[in-house]
């Protein structure tokens, strides 16, 4: 009965996995790397300008979510074993329990209200916000497994706290993490709801910061609902170069996880 | 405890430090036991603290979003907490036109869609956590635990897009027929058979909770002391009854937490459901009727709401939204903590 249950669980992973590729495969061509879309109904075209937004969003969005994400949990390993960091931990994981599509609404609200149109900057703001949690959480955990001993040997060699914790501790602990940052990655890499109102999708290249920007997501979302056959299988097309983007990184996530010090260390 | 080793040797250190360096400086030379940065304590000092405070910075920046995500959906959403009032939850009237807005057919596609999915889910995903803890070869548990993680990193726009083309043709095909023709009386499952609709979006909602319900309770069934399985089966109890016995009942609240915190996933999950549920503000006593819930109506209405009203209360929906993932979340993460922490189950069970 429990085997059973656990081997329905499964399935629909298969079945999903099963439709993409199998959906997806005929679409994919050197031209859906290189072209920009081509308009409603016409054959051809591709996704360059979407798989080159989608990865700007992630880079600038890494830019925020990276540094705030580590330095809060520095914060919460090494300085915020009390009252404030327990404050700041449970802020974390409000934030890590907000709907993305709120998010998305609040970079709306801060970003694209103030800027007057949708823009790179805004969907970056919005999924840098939603890396945060995810990689301080983390963090604060791969830092709490590295051993109080090794900080105090530091310490004791007369190495001040800042340097104990950027070259000793932080070291130790870092292929947990990058995983963190993988985790986090894969987490909004494939977030659309939060992009709607944000970089809002654009037909054409965009490298403009304050611009509005194609993203996969958003590509994939907009083709699924058209009554295209094209465009569903564009859609079918983006959705595989969009999974095995994602599946790469969990993967190499898991691989780093397996080889790193975390599992030395604890 | 795990504050005092780290600070002692810390505060130590100056004093100390001041000492030596004094007379090391004065003699101008001596190589061997001179430290490298001996003439820098000041500025070590001060590199901590700059240290220490951009730490700080770092997290008073996350306190910050949370509250400006806070103080925006208040200040957005004044114009129509200023005109509608409490009513605004429980007003059926969707009417952009008129600028009449109420959210209650959305906030009940929302808990009508998680609940289809927390029926689906849960057993599922209990089950899952058990084989993988108790039943499985330790040869498949490797694979089985990286194909459910697998099933968490799949993008809910890629749920969605499965949903429309292969969910929704299969659920209008075979299930729904089957459903109608057997559970019909129930009220439940009757009307046109769309495919889309409220039941579509609760299995995709079940789809996707599962690998976060399933991982967190098997860290709960994990925590339940060896011993206690080992009694039970001492005492002549089938595995089945040391499941029941022993794991279950000990892993009682851990679950429940597990099973609100994907609750709390199902009921702010927006693009999947968008996509199959069919956005359509009516309250209908059938699963396979079309609904709409308070995220999907954001994604579908929000870039075209023209009057501020529409904006207003389209935040308003977000804020809704908000405070109920918090709530759903703040009472998982309790129940969570309480097991994983060692405190007696039985106290909260």
């Amino acid at each position: 009965m429990i085997t059973l249950a656990a081997l329905v669980v499964t399935v629909p992973l298969f079945l999903i996995l099963g439709t993409v590729i199998l959906r997806g495969v005929g679409g994919l061509n050197w031209a859906f790397f290189t072209q920009i879309p081509k308009p409603v109904g016409e054959e051809g075209g591709g996704m360059a300008n979407a798989i080159g937004g989608s990865v700007m969003l992630l880079g600038f969005a890494s830019l925020i979510g990276i540094p705030l994400g580590i330095g809060a949990g520095v914060f919460l390993a090494e300085y915020g074993r009390n009252k404030y960091g327990n404050i700041v931990r449970f802020t974390c994981d409000v934030l890590n329990g907000v709907p993305s599509i709120v998010i998305g609404l609040t970079a709306y609200a801060m970003v694209v209200v103030v800027q007057k149109h949708f823009s790179l900057l805004a969907g970056s703001v919005a999924l840098g916000i939603m890396m945060i949690p995810t990689i301080s959480r983390t963090t604060e955990e791969v830092l709490l497994l590295v051993p109080q001993s090794i900080r105090e040997a530091a310490l004791g060699l007369g190495i001040p706290r800042w340097r104990t914790i950027v070259s000793v501790v932080l070291r130790t602990a870092s292929a947990g993490i990058v995983t963190s940052i993988m985790l986090a990655f894969a987490r909004i890499a494939g977030e659309t709801a939060p992009l709607m109102f944000t970089a809002f999708g654009n037909q054409y290249w965009n490298t403009d910061l304050t611009q509005p920007t194609a993203a996969l997501p958003l590509q994939i979302f907009a083709y699924s609902v058209m009554p295209y056959e094209q465009a569903h299988q564009q859609a079918w097309t983006g959705a595989l170069v969009l999974i095995s983007m994602i599946m790469l990184t969990v993967i190499l996530f898991r691989f780093i996880a397996n080889r790193g010090t975390i599992k030395g260390a604890s | 405890m795990q504050s005092m080793p780290e600070r002692s040797p810390f505060k130590a250190k100056q004093p100390d430090e001041a000492a030596v360096g004094k007379p090391i400086l004065a003699a101008n030379e001596t190589p061997i036991t001179a430290p490298k940065n001996r003439a820098s304590t000041r500025e070590n000092v001060f590199a901590d603290r700059a240290f220490g405070g951009l730490v700080v910075l770092c997290a008073v920046a996350v306190l910050t979003i949370v509250g400006l995500i806070i103080i925006e959906l208040l200040r957005e959403s004044q114009l129509s907490i200023a005109k509608f009032g409490f009513k605004f939850l429980v007003k059926q009237i969707w009417d952009p036109v008129a600028e009449d807005f109420g959210a209650l057919p959305f906030i009940y596609g929302t808990i009508v869609s998680s609940i289809v999915a927390l029926v689906i889910a849960v057993p599922l995903s209990v089950g899952t956590a058990l084989f993988l803890t108790e039943l499985c070869p330790r040869r498949l548990r490797g694979i089985l635990s990286l194909l459910v993680e697998l099933l968490s990193a799949i993008p809910s726009v890629i749920y969605g897009l499965w949903g429309i083309f292969v969910l929704s043709p299969f659920l209008r095909l075979y299930v729904e027929p089957f459903l109608g023709k057997y559970f019909g009386w129930t009220g439940l499952f009757s009307g046109p058979k769309y495919g889309w609709g409220m039941l579509a979006a609760g299995v995709i909602l079940a789809i996707m909770i599962l690998p976060i319900i399933a991982s967190i309770t098997r860290e709960v069934v994990m925590a339940v002391p060896r011993v206690q399985r080992e009694a039970a089966l001492a005492l002549g109890a089938t595995k089945w009854e040391m499941l029941r016995m022993a794991v279950l009942r000990n892993a009682r609240p851990g679950i429940f937490g597990a099973v609100i915190l994907g609750l709390g996933r199902a009921l702010g999950e927006t693009m999947a459901v968008t996509m199959v549920i069919g956005n359509r503000p009516e309250i209908m006593r059938s699963l396979f009727a079309p609904g709409h819930t308070l995220a999907s109506v954001i994604a579908n209405e929000f870039a075209e709401a023209s009057t501020q009203v529409y904006h207003s209360a389209l935040v308003e929906m977000a804020l809704v939204l908000f405070v109920l993932t918090l709530i759903v979340n703040a009472l998982a993460g309790l129940l969570v903590w309480s097991i994983t922490r060692g405190m007696p189950a039985r106290a909260l069970a």
